[in-house]
């Protein structure tokens, strides 16, 4: 018997296979790797465990991790704790969708690809978009193949980029620049929003885009009309990494003169993950459709006139164009891509608007309730789901206290921002009244 | 029963949900009132309106209109496609896993960071590094990243302004010029020799003061072992450069040596190949990277780090090419490969390179009577066939790929490496059985047997999928990308 599940050979297969190919024993077929690199002992890694031994190692790895599950979780800063409906794992489970590659053969990945037809379709609803790929690993990384594509369409060498977006995804952009030689500027901040006098300022003829976060990283809403104005002035473009649930209830960053729309799609149906995998999406005005990197779905025809759908564009991909590919980017984020696609047919029109407006409500119930409590809540500007508070020491410890009392609290402030003593509160959906009186209740206990 | 073939859109009906939502527990608010005008979306998402049951039908339905590794052989050369395991999707869904945030206070995901740790520690080993990253995405970004380190290197060495090329053998995956390019380097191709490997004479002249590094699958993308690999790498370092190893092909040797061994100094491995984590039509995947020790200060930051029997996260180190990637990487998809890497160990995973290259071995033995074998020395975990024969008879490759998806198989990697003219890349996989490979071997001989007496046959594949061929040109031309409703 063999001892591994996933085998299948036995002896009598082995020894068939290589009277076919005449020789005596499978090493032979490694006589080709030179003696002097093979090597003569096993890997040192750990022996095999069976399946029931290796579940309950699983589980007691998991169970040292505190979940949102058992501590209710006001930590947001780009990852939030949403509720998934049932449907959408039962769908991703499906083996058929899950154990496939990329559609190469578009006649036997139909589902597929017209699963990822319907994602472009809602991303460009949610945005106010012409265009959208069927999706790229992150939010991040979208951001930073959408500068890149703002750079090649200008051909202009100089990003700005808000200190009010995601410091991981400033980082991310560094990297990304770092590689095409093109120069990322920050944009203070005024308040909790991008300073705009200071945007005059740094915007000149040499700058290919504005980059935004909307809400931004502090929770608020930024004034995009505003911004547009500032990038129109020297013909920049205007890039919004929005979080899409929030695109529910405020306006399209397309309608208010967005070229570009990138984002993380964790927030509808994804699992947070410890941070992945999530899912970017990436949408565009008509003009820079044939420039988006990553993988696009089309709809065509089959020879009998019938409706189906391929990847197309394709001679921009690496596998045609090589070294003049428009992105190094290969493979997408297709499965996560069907996740959220699943959360907004299962939401629909109006439970999105439902979900949204819960998060404004819960969001701004706490921050009101802080308030009267004697906090000070920083953000100036209208707040979706997040804000900012002042607290009287350091967040760390703050949050050693929270945890002791089962929460876990919001993002530490200071080492991105230098704000000290300052809390970073995500409220979503899952976050019950109780659990929210609760929490300010803990806080008040520290103060005494 | 009629055929359901609408797109999610098409069945939606106004007044219809899939979901409910609780009623808020906190004081309404409207909308109004706390943002102003022009900030509130004007006209509403039209986002489906469907009842659950209705969800349910429409995405099964489209689940029956696709193929996966659970419906069959999915020969997919340089894709590796083997059998995803259960466990592993299990696992991932844990709540310890799944439902932990990243910005969690650190002592309340130690189990996260150790796993982690862990992971990083046997993919040291098996790849024969000193150090490893879990931060990139997926096999390109991997890529990209070691590039960078590459580039960090150089510019640390003061060489930058002068190591501007890469070297690319001709068979190199697409994504190798690609991320060479996104990191800023020009590439130059190396010809390979009649052989399939890389000719040390062309080499030999292009590398030099200007080179950064080679790129390299090892075996390469035609199944080949580089058996040359020293003398290449010791010809690269010589003049200078690094030695990256592209791990799309890492099946065929787990166990057998590493890439380590062979003169490599940095690595990237596709951990939803070799390591079996599902793909899901495309991603995610995840794409860590090894390197040697004097490339350590390179990696991106955080660093996961061991103290005493904590995990920690180190950001300090000055010399970093800092993120490249949110958070910790694809962890979900980390977590699988954990899990296979416990369920195998290390006489599984040379047992899983054994019979990978066997079966490549055994299938085309099979096949070669009847396609075009353009190399003769053994294969590694695949082997690259060309239709060149068939094409003469009026045949091209895409028919005959289209004609396997009527025997109920997925087809083989087909136009490339593109150096192999009508290439058929077949990577059969440890996972299949051998009764499996005697079937798609019988089927693509029947196909050959077509191609000369029914071609028509052939060329006007497929017939049993859902839909016929497909019309990719009308795709590209006139471009529809997102459903518009028809206005009545």
């Amino acid at each position: 018997m063999n001892e591994f599940s996933y085998l299948p050979d036995t002896e009598q297969d082995q020894k068939e296979m290589l009277d076919t190919l005449e020789i005596g024993s499978i090493d032979k077929l490694f006589s080709d790797i030179p003696a002097e690199i093979r090597l003569t002992e096993e890997l040192s890694i750990p022996q095999a465990m069976d399946e029931s031994t290796l579940t309950k190692k699983m589980r007691r790895l998991a169970a040292k991790n505190a979940t949102a599950h058992n501590y209710p979780l006001f930590l947001g800063a780009g990852t939030y704790d949403h509720y998934i409906p049932s449907v959408v794992d039962h769908v991703i489970s499906r083996s058929e969708f899950y154990t496939a590659y990329t559609p190469y053969q578009a006649e036997a990945s139909q589902g597929e690809l017209q699963a990822l037809f319907e994602f472009q379709t809602m991303v460009c609803e949610l945005t106010g978009m012409d265009a959208a790929n069927s999706s790229l690993y992150d939010g991040f990384t979208s951001l930073g193949e959408a500068a890149t594509l703002a750079v090649r369409a200008t051909k202009r060498a100089k990003i700005l980029i808000s200190k009010a977006v995601h410091p991981q995804g400033r980082q991310v952009l560094q990297t990304v620049a770092n590689g095409h030689d093109y120069l990322v500027q920050e944009v203070d901040l005024k308040n909790d929003i991008t300073d705009l006098t200071l945007l005059a300022e740094q915007i000149d003829h040499e700058t290919a885009a504005v980059i935004i976060q909307y809400p931004n990283f502090l929770g608020s809403v930024e004034d995009l009309t505003a911004i547009k104005e500032r990038a129109a002035t020297h013909k920049a473009l205007l890039i919004v990494m929005a979080n899409p649930l929030a695109l529910a209830l405020l306006e399209a960053p397309g309608k208010l003169g967005a070229d570009i729309v990138v984002g993380d799609m964790q927030p509808m149906g994804l699992a947070m993950n410890f941070g992945g995998p999530h899912c970017g999406y990436f949408a565009v005005k008509k003009k820079y459709m044939r420039k988006i990197p990553g993988r696009i779905v089309g709809q065509t025809t089959d020879t009998e006139g019938k409706r189906g759908f391929v990847l197309t564009l394709q001679a921009r991909e690496q596998h045609i164009r090589r070294e003049k590919a428009t992105s190094y980017m290969s493979s997408n984020q297709a499965l996560n891509a069907l996740a959220s696609s699943v959360f907004m047919s299962a939401l629909g029109k109006e439970g999105i608007k439902k979900m949204a407006q819960l998060n404004i409500e819960k969001a701004d119930y706490m921050a009101r309730q802080l308030e009267n409590k004697g906090f000070s809540v920083k953000n100036k500007a209208p707040f979706f789901n997040e804000f900012v508070v002042q607290l009287n020491r350091p967040i760390k410890d703050i949050n050693q206290y929270l945890l002791q009392k089962n929460f876990i609290g919001g993002f530490d402030m200071e080492p991105d921002y230098g704000m000290e003593n300052t809390m970073l509160i995500a409220v979503t959906e899952q976050r019950t009244k109780a659990e929210i009186d609760d929490f300010i209740d803990v806080l008040e206990e520290m103060y005494k | 029963m009629t055929e359901y073939n609408e797109l999610i859109f098409e069945i939606s009906q106004p007044g219809r949900t899939a979901f409910s939502l609780p009623e808020s527990d906190v004081p309404t608010i409207e909308l109004t009132t706390k943002f102003p005008k022009q900030l509130i979306r004007e006209e509403p998402t039209e986002l489906p309106e469907v009842s659950e049951p209705q969800l349910m039908r429409h995405y099964t339905s489209l689940s029956t209109k696709n193929f996966g590794v659970d419906n069959g052989f999915y020969p997919l050369g340089s894709c590796t496609m083997k059998y995803n395991p259960k466990i592993n999707e299990d696992v991932a869904r844990y709540a310890g896993f799944a439902a932990i945030h990243p910005f969690q206070p650190l002592e309340t995901v130690q189990g996260a960071f150790e796993l982690l740790y862990e992971l990083q520690e046997n993919l040291q080993v098996i790849s024969g590094m000193d150090a490893i990253t879990l931060q990139p995405a997926a096999g390109a970004q991997g890529e990209w990243t070691g590039l960078m380190m590459m580039k960090a290197y150089h510019t640390k060495n003061g060489h930058e302004a002068v190591r501007t090329k890469v070297l690319v053998p001709d068979s190199a995956h697409g994504t190798n010029p690609a991320s060479a390019h996104a990191a800023g380097f020009d590439v130059v191709e190396i010809p390979s020799n009649t052989n399939g490997t890389v000719d040390l004479v062309e080499l030999k002249k292009r590398v030099g003061s200007d080179t950064a590094g080679l790129m390299l699958t090892n075996p390469n993308t035609l199944g080949i072992f580089e058996k040359d690999i020293i003398e290449i790498a010791e010809i690269v370092h010589q003049a200078g450069g690094l030695v990256y190893y592209d791990g799309a092909n890492l099946n065929a040797i787990l166990g057998q040596t590493t890439p380590g061994m062979m003169g490599f100094d940095i690595v990237h491995l596709n951990l939803h190949k070799s390591f079996s984590t599902p793909h899901g039509g495309g991603g995610p995947g995840s794409g860590p990277v090894g390197v040697k020790e004097f490339l350590i200060p390179y990696l991106p930051i955080p660093r996961i780090e061991k103290q005493g029997d904590q995990y920690v996260l180190n950001t300090d180190y000055p010399d970093s090419i800092g993120r490249v990637k949110g958070y910790y990487g694809n962890f979900g998809v980390n977590v699988r490969a954990y899990t296979y890497l416990r369920t195998m160990g290390p006489k599984g995973l040379r047992q899983v390179s054994q019979s990978a290259v066997l079966h490549a071995n055994y299938l085309r033995k099979k096949l070669e009577p009847y396609y075009t074998a353009p190399y003769t020395q053994y294969s590694k975990h695949e082997f690259v066939l060309s239709g060149s024969r068939q094409k003469k008879l009026g045949v091209p490759t895409t028919a005959i790929a289209k004609r396997i998806l009527d025997f109920g198989y997925y087809a083989p990697t087909v136009y490339f490496p593109l150096i192999v003219d009508e290439a058929i890349m077949i990577e059969p996989t440890e996972t299949e059985t051998k009764e499996t490979l005697d079937a798609f071997a019988d089927a693509l001989i029947q196909i050959a047997r077509e191609v000369e007496e029914t071609p028509e046959m052939v060329l006007n594949a497929p017939y049993k999928t859902t839909v016929r061929r497909l019309d990719e040109v009308k795709a590209a031309r006139q471009l529809i990308v997102k459903y518009e409703k028809e206005i009545e």
